[in-house]
């Protein structure tokens, strides 16, 4: 019935937006994913990335908007019409049915009556062969988690549709998770739309990466693109960390040269998203690993032309591959500082004064009027 | 003191086995004086073993014209408590509606009153309504008490169970009536199930309410009742030991079941 009609097939969402009496859980948005590409929906709980993802399924009827697949308008189309299938938070295995009715349960339902060959390779490719016959509450997290994945890609949907596959599961499986979702993906060459709060799990696995705050996408880009060039505080906070200074624009050209902590700080004007008028306030930001540390006697080694900040080392913690530093500065309260561990560094330990100092090409400018700790993990979203 | 730590290893053993002896022996003493061949008409005292009640089942008047109309009101009252009743859960605990929490509370109302007060309200609302007492009227007094008992099992499963599982259903192709089907029913039967063995099993015994409303039709129970004043046939222990046997031969079979699916999924 539902066999890829077109094979140009992107996703595209026009206007699309949902309201719950009041609470707006999606505001108007537009969003298309290229056909064959793995994209990713980043963002907090409750920021409308799962609402949007069941509309696209079909389970949520969107309040305003129209979504399209390959051109053909699939908005009013119920869920079991539409060339799409979903791997669920709880992965929804049907607990009555074995391992291989939960997967041929999608051809089944379509009419089709020679499963065998189709639902053995399908085991194959996720690995679970020899566990056919089994009911799932006898299978691991994982395994079910893997059992999702085939009941979905058996009926070779236009898109499958991922949310937050990998919750339930330990860091080690997860880990293994992505690097197999990869794997699957890249083999089968199908859309992956896969929703998730992990911004490591969305950076390495997705191509395209939409951060969600509050009903919309704050920003959509490849992940390093995304990294580099955060245009909002609450992407450089959520993605990663971010070290945001604020400044005061002291005069604009090729360089912007920016007054705070007491000194002066530039950046290239073409990595600045904010207004650039003299006078005008500015938060500049530099990500922690691109910050090198040197002691205050050792100050005058460092080069020219770069950017520098004193301060006071308050914290220090060993990782392993790097040390971690917190240093309390005049331009910030808490700056952090990763250093790789190349070289033992006896010299910089709490209470060092130190001098940290950075190319200016690093430094991005955003716009001072947003929150400066909007999308900060605090302890409570972390747990 | 050997004995008393003995005592002390098996108590739960004992416990056990003494429950089940007060649970077990009312039937067993049915299940004996059928084989019995009381002198006179009351069968209360034990005389000498005999086959003659087992082999004339129904060679009491009047007695298997009572018990096929229990039977055939159980069998429909459980149809309509257990269809009514699985639908109101489904309502219950999938829908906000007005009156939710009204209906919620009312449909306990028959578990919780007394069933004489129950029985008298409804055969005055037959009466002011004209309606001849009878069949219907038993009927319809039966699957308005099973419905609170069908209702009270069936939600329970209802609720325990994970609305994403029907979503996943349709989105893997499955119409409205095929996820019906496929999915729900199957995941809710054992509530259903136990909902309509208990709807059966009152439906079956009840003889407060079918008095009242029953006019001038007899039931097993009623039968039972009124023969006891008059002397007690040996027919009825093999009617109460057959149908005991019946349901213990049921539980066996279901639990059989259940465990040979159990090891083949395996």
């Amino acid at each position: 019935m539902t066999q890829q009609q077109t094979e140009g097939g992107d996703v595209r969402l026009t206007g699309i937006s949902k309201t719950y009496g009041s609470f707006k859980a999606v505001k108007p948005l537009d969003l298309t994913v290229p056909q064959g590409s793995f994209f990713a929906l980043l963002g907090a709980s409750g920021c409308g990335k799962t609402t949007t993802l069941r509309m696209i399924a079909g389970l949520e009827e969107a309040t305003t908007g129209t979504i399209s697949l390959g051109g053909r308008d699939i908005t009013d189309l119920p869920p079991y019409k539409r060339p799409v299938n979903t791997v669920f938070q709880s992965y929804a295995l049907f607990p009555h049915l074995d391992i291989t009715e939960n997967v041929a349960f999608g051809l089944r339902r379509r009419g089709i009556k020679s499963v065998k060959k189709q639902v053995d390779d399908m085991l194959e490719l996720v690995q679970l062969g020899d566990f056919a016959k089994r009911k799932p509450h006898q299978l691991s997290g994982g395994q079910q988690q893997r059992v999702a994945v085939a009941r979905a890609l058996i009926n070779h949907p236009q898109v499958l549709l991922l949310d937050e596959p990998l919750g339930a599961l330990d860091l080690k499986l997860r880990r293994q998770m992505q690097l197999e979702l990869k794997r699957i993906q890249t083999e089968v060459g199908i859309t992956f739309i896969h929703v998730t709060h992990d911004q490591e799990e969305a950076m390495t696995m997705a191509d395209t990466v939409a951060v969600m705050n509050g009903g919309r996408v704050e920003q959509l880009g490849a992940p390093a693109d995304l990294y580099e060039n955060p245009k909002t505080t609450f992407v450089a906070n959520f993605l990663g960390t971010s070290n945001l200074i604020e400044g005061e624009i002291v005069s604009a050209g090729t360089d912007i040269v920016v007054a705070a902590g007491g000194g002066k700080l530039r950046l290239p004007t073409e990595r600045c998203s904010a207004p650039t008028a003299n006078g005008g306030k500015l938060l500049l930001g530099v990500r922690p690993e691109k910050i090198s540390l040197a002691h205050a006697d050792d100050a005058d080694a460092i080069a020219d032309g770069r950017n520098r900040v004193t301060g006071r080392i308050v914290d220090s913690s060993f990782i392993g591959v790097s040390t971690q530093y917190v240093v309390e500065s005049p331009a910030g309260k808490a700056l952090q500082v990763y250093e790789q561990n190349v070289e033992r560094r006896a010299g910089l330990r709490a209470g060092a004064e130190v001098v940290l100092h950075w190319n200016p090409a690093h430094t991005f400018g955003l716009d001072a009027a947003q929150d400066i700790d909007a999308g900060v993990e605090t302890v409570e979203d972390a747990a | 003191m050997p004995v008393l730590r003995w005592i002390r290893r098996n108590l739960i053993v004992i416990a056990g086995l003494l429950t089940l002896a007060y649970l077990i022996l009312p039937n067993v003493v049915v299940m004996v004086f059928s084989f019995n061949k009381p002198n006179g008409r009351f069968n209360y005292a034990w005389q000498h073993f005999s086959l003659d009640a087992w082999k004339d089942p129904c060679g009491v008047a009047d007695m298997c014209g009572s018990l096929s109309l229990s039977l055939q009101i159980a069998t429909w009252a459980t149809i309509g408590a257990t269809v009514l009743g699985t639908m109101i859960s489904f309502a219950l605990v999938r829908y906000r509606f007005r009156a939710r929490g009204a209906i919620n509370s009312l449909i306990f109302l028959p578990m919780a009153m007394p069933e004489v007060v129950m029985a008298a309200s409804l055969l005055t609302l037959f009466l002011n309504m004209g309606a001849q007492l009878g069949f219907w009227t038993i009927l319809i007094a039966h699957v308005m008490f099973c419905l609170s008992f069908v209702v009270t099992a069936v939600k329970a499963r209802v609720m325990s169970m994970d609305p994403r599982l029907e979503e996943a259903a349709r989105d893997l192709y499955a119409g409205p009536v095929q996820t019906f089907l496929r999915v729900t029913l199957p995941i809710a039967a054992p509530g259903i199930a136990a909902g309509a063995l208990l709807a059966f099993a009152l439906s079956f015994d009840d003889f407060i309410i079918t008095n009242f409303n029953a006019g001038s039709t007899v039931t097993f129970p009623m039968f039972v009742w009124g023969s006891a004043q008059r002397g007690t046939p040996v027919q009825i222990n093999v009617i109460g030991t057959a149908m005991f046997i019946i349901a213990v031969l049921v539980v066996v079979a279901g639990q059989l079941i259940a465990n040979r699916r159990k090891n083949s999924a395996r």
